[in-house]
């Protein structure tokens, strides 16, 4: 157990630990770095050398002129970061007051509500998507990003309440005692202890973006006209038109990962203690 | 708390979530269920048929065999999840959770598929398996399987089309429960662990004696996450297969084949209420696998725990 | 954070309403199509020309894949956001359009008078009184060559089949590096398309066996049908390697870069090609008859023209271009822009590249008939196309033997066609 054949021991296996995780994360970045790379090579490279990296020679950014030539990308990305950015702010904030008040106030429905707002974590609303495309056409919200706006909103709002809630009922009762006893509002109360579960706040936020971000099945549904298509929308249709052209179809698929990688990368933390602190019940 | 008269803030903190809550997720999954009982006419009429098309979902050779096909191959696209994204992503969590360095590093790197859209993620997988682009093949032919009929395909045979497709789902996919099992280790006392070591007690019985009983409930947890995924997913195949989910159907899941229903294909119109039929069956099992879990696993898990 | 989080929501709606409120100037007309391929041509040939005339119209080409126009559009419009103008394809799916209310009738369009009866019989009801679609052009199946890789290795575009398999054997044995004959099975329509559609009407005699067929005197199980499954399941050998995974795409990607020598063709490919590779030199033949025969057919198909959507708000706009289409001047455009799509106007119309001329001179030396299963054969579930495409894919996968094959979807065809009772109870379907 002691001396030295211990400690090579421990060299070995922390070697392989190493060694299994660097196999693996090379796994993941292959496809990425790969397709990122012969993005910027042209035609013949691309398919002459695929693993060889652009030389001058053959360095070429042809696909992506003919991406901001053809393809309205730069569109693309707003209308996805409208859409992102507001129902986010939607989930979080509309979360935020739902979970307050079923942790903080005691009423007849509270456990029902609770049940009832928790039903959407199991349920995908995919399923609903009959509905939710009649009820669109009704209301003339077809090809708009409102209706995007509101179903992520919805498709959000039950894992937000339940996370808050949670947060919210840790709170120290102290604080809000003492708002009470100065004669503070509810409402008050409510801007008083939002600040204090601002991480928790941006973890929701985290966790909600992924899939509103990414997602494909409603922009195709609900809006797939030009005007509205986002950025995932916007790549796949646009991948279908540029099947010949690999050198374009490279282009748009890593302009499409970056804004993705990007974000990924400022809120990582928020993301990872999201899921860390077992927030995903 | 609990003194005022009628409780007005309270509904106004509640309303709003509530409203859109209802209006857009539980009012359209009524609506389709509701939809899913009737039939139209040739002149757009609606008529009550009851229970009558899952009776033809189930029973109609042209409904039953399309539906069970792709029922089966949802589940075999659910057992390859649970058999390999499960497990490896533990694997991976136990060695993060080591306390090596550069953790976050390839923790970082690791969840980085995860965050991408299916689409990109489902077409770059394509391309690099694709005949025309000298990767496959190369690869192949150093490892000796150049002439094997299924390798030169993997999307193109019914035998692997959909094998090769679960796997690049659970390449996507393993950083969720990679998180998950590391963040239940993490939270083990490392107290205990280190008396386990002392004791002189291998890393492989650390694993099985120690940590792995404390984190049976994100097993568990992670069981049902990937369940509802699973039986869920439409995006992959819709962008590496199409809406056909070839060759020969072999790839159909529950959504594509809810797509196809509801949209139509090629010369064939939609069905609206057939599509509807197809969400409601899907709803049923998804619930049928939550009611599982939670008074199956879950009750069991409450027992055991402190 | 809840002047942060307000200040945030007021941002986003500004942003919402200064974007959604962006009024639009001119007139706006969109363009569902599935010519995917065609897309820089419309953008930087057709489009201008036809904003000559009409400045202030704006015309946005947007099409969607092939493989998922239909369901894509079906979707659009039964939710109220397809363009304004519909390409519409031949025979049931348009006129399901048109019966469901989805394409306005045009038999007032001035213009129409400029093409014949032939050339509506696509896009008309079934007794001729409506037609619903400006019609734009055919398309001809056929085989293009390489023609470099022939002259180096000696080969000669074959006369009849047996030569045709032959000449496949050949290549197999001198080029073994490259494919003879570059197809693949992965998009399952091509297998169908360039497969069947191309060689069959060979075996089953053009329009007079599609009539029979029709008809219920033959069935996908019977004489030249089944032969046309054969037929198609010869190629197997031959096709690329790994051609299970190999997408349309991709064998147009192995075609131009010359890597095989043949590749089976709709006659819209040869445009693509020319953009693909101008290098490139093609030849090509029709397909090959069985030695003996004393005739031979071409599909010739009524492949896709344009209509309006009753829902259009620029209904005028739209009706200015639909007009356009009608004319010589569209016509000659289109014919040359976009060669191997064959316009189906009056007008005596000079097409400058060779190869397209080769497809249209086989017009004079065999008869043309239209993709069978298009008519009346896919108006119910499960529609004969669709089964086409799977049957075809099977027998080239080798699951299905041409016998087996034909059965199935003979079977699947009379569990709904009347015409083909018979059939299911003959063939003891379940």
């Amino acid at each position: 157990m002691t001396g030295s054949r211990y400690r090579w021991f421990r060299v070995f296996k922390i070697s392989g630990i190493h060694a299994t995780l660097l196999a693996y994360s090379a796994l993941v970045l292959f496809p990425i770095l790969l397709v990122f790379m012969n993005s910027f090579k042209d035609q013949m490279a691309i398919f002459g050398e695929p693993l060889a990296p652009p030389t001058p020679e053959t360095f070429s950014v042809d696909g992506y002129k003919t991406l901001f030539e053809i393809a309205n990308f730069q569109h693309y990305f707003l209308n996805s970061l409208i859409v992102t950015t507001v129902s986010l702010v939607l989930i979080v904030f509309l979360g935020a007051m739902a979970g307050w008040a079923l942790a903080e106030y005691e009423f007849k429905l509270n456990t029902f509500m609770a049940i009832y707002l928790a039903l959407g974590i199991m349920v995908p609303i995919r399923l609903g998507t009959v509905g939710i495309l009649r009820l669109m056409a009704d209301w003339h919200l077809v090809n708009t990003l409102t209706a995007l706006i509101l179903v992520y909103t919805a498709m959000g709002l039950p894992l937000s309440i339940f996370i808050l809630s949670r947060f919210f009922a840790q709170l120290p009762p102290d604080f809000k005692d003492a708002a009470r006893i100065d004669g503070a509002s509810e409402y008050r109360i409510f801007t008083l202890v939002l600040p204090l579960v601002r991480p928790a706040l941006g973890t929701v936020a985290a966790i909600s973006m992924i899939p509103v971000w990414n997602d494909l099945w409603f922009p195709l549904i609900l809006a797939p006209s030009e005007k509205t298509k986002t950025i995932v929308l916007g790549a796949q249709v646009f991948l279908g038109q540029f099947l010949n052209d690999w050198q374009a179809v490279l282009a748009a698929l890593s302009l499409a990962m970056i804004p993705a990688i990007l974000l990924y990368m400022l809120f990582s933390k928020q993301l990872i203690r999201g899921l860390t602190a077992g927030a995903v019940k | 708390m609990r003194r005022k008269p009628f409780p007005w803030h309270i509904t106004v903190f509640l309303a709003p979530a509530v409203l859109i809550y209802t209006l857009f997720m539980i009012y359209p999954m009524l609506a389709s269920l509701k939809f899913s009982l009737y039939q139209s006419l040739d002149d757009g009429r609606q008529v009550f048929v009851a229970f009558g098309n899952y009776i033809k979902l189930l029973t109609d050779p042209n409904w039953k065999e399309p539906f069970w096909n792709a029922f089966w191959n949802n589940v075999v696209f659910f057992v390859i999840h649970m058999s390999l994204q499960n497990p490896i992503g533990l694997l991976l969590a136990v060695l993060l959770a080591s306390n090596i360095r550069g953790a976050w590093i390839y923790r970082t790197i690791i969840f980085t598929p995860t965050i991408l859209s299916v689409v990109l993620v489902g077409f770059a997988w394509k391309l690099i398996l694709s005949p025309t682009w000298g990767i496959w093949f190369p690869l192949l032919d150093r490892l000796g399987l150049g002439d094997n009929e299924v390798a030169i395909a993997l999307l193109g045979n019914e035998s692997s089309a959909l094998i090769t497709l679960s796997l690049i789902s659970v390449w996507q996919n393993i950083g969720i429960p990679m998180m998950l099992f590391l963040a239940a280790l993490i939270r083990i006392p490392s107290e205990l662990i280190e008396a386990a070591q002392v004791d002189g007690a291998s890393s492989w019985r650390v694993f099985w004696r120690i940590q792995f009983p404390l984190i049976v409930p994100t097993v568990g947890i992670v069981a049902i996450l990937t369940f509802i995924g699973n039986f869920n997913a439409f995006d992959l195949i819709y962008a590496t297969q199409g809406a056909l989910a070839g060759p020969n159907y072999s790839t159909d899941i529950m959504g594509t084949f809810f797509f196809r229903t509801f949209f139509g294909f090629q010369l064939r119109p939609g069905d609206p209420n057939m599509g509807a039929t197809v969400a409601g069956m899907m709803l049923l099992i998804i619930l049928a696998g939550v009611l599982l879990y939670l008074y199956g696993w879950q009750r069991r898990m409450e027992e055991v725990q402190f | 954070m809840f002047r942060r989080l307000t200040g945030a929501l007021a941002l986003a709606a500004f942003l919402m309403a200064t974007f959604l409120g962006g009024a639009f100037a001119k007139q706006q007309v969109i363009i569902e199509s599935w010519r995917t391929d065609d897309l820089k041509l419309w953008k930087d040939v057709i489009i201008p020309a036809f904003n000559k005339h009409y400045p202030d119209i704006e015309v946005i080409f947007a099409p969607t894949n092939p493989a998922e126009y239909n369901a894509v559009l079906d979707s659009k419009l039964q939710a109220g956001t397809a363009g304004d103008l519909i390409t519409c394809r031949p025979f049931g799916k348009s006129l399901e359009l048109y019966n469901k209310g989805h394409l306005a009738p045009l038999n007032d369009l001035p213009g129409m008078e400029n093409f014949t009866d032939f050339a509506k019989v696509a896009w008309s009801t079934d007794d001729g009184s409506v037609t619903y679609c400006v019609p734009m052009a055919s398309v001809i199946h056929g085989f293009l060559y390489n023609k470099d890789l022939f002259d180096k290795y000696g080969f000669q575009p074959p006369k009849t089949w047996e030569e045709f398999i032959d000449l496949l054997g050949q290549m197999k044995k001198k080029a073994p590096a490259l494919a003879p004959l570059v197809m693949g099975t992965k998009d399952q329509w091509e297998a169908a398309t360039m497969g069947w559609h191309n060689i069959a009407p060979n075996y089953y005699g053009g329009e007079a066996g599609r009539r029979a067929f029709l008809a219920g005197k033959e069935g996908f199980h019977t004489d030249g049908f089944l032969k046309g499954f054969e037929a198609l399941a010869q190629w197997a050998p031959y096709l690329p390697r790994g051609f299970k995974a190999v997408s349309y795409s991709d064998a147009q990607q192995l075609f131009t870069q010359g890597r095989g020598f043949i590749y089976p063709a709709g006659s819209w490919d040869i445009g693509v090609f020319h953009q693909m590779n101008p290098k490139l030199n093609m030849g090509a033949f029709k397909a090959p008859p069985p030695t003996g025969a004393t005739k031979s057919y071409i599909s010739d198909h009524q492949d896709i023209a344009m209509g309006l959507n009753p829902a259009s708000k620029n209904a005028d706009a739209a009706k200015k271009f639909l007009e356009w289409l009608t004319t010589k001047e569209f016509a000659e455009l289109y014919g040359n822009a976009l060669p191997g799509f064959f316009p189906l106007h009056n007008f005596n119309i000079t097409i400058s590249d060779p190869v397209a001329n080769e497809f249209l001179s086989w017009r004079q030396t065999s008869e043309g008939t239209f993709r069978m299963t298009y008519y009346k054969l896919s108006d119910q579930k499960p529609d004969a196309e669709t089964d086409l495409w799977v049957a075809s894919v099977n027998i080239l996968n080798g699951n299905q033997t041409p016998e087996e094959a034909a059965k199935w979807i003979e079977c699947r065809l009379s569990s709904w066609y009347q015409p083909h009772k018979h059939f299911h109870e003959e063939l003891n379907c379940k």
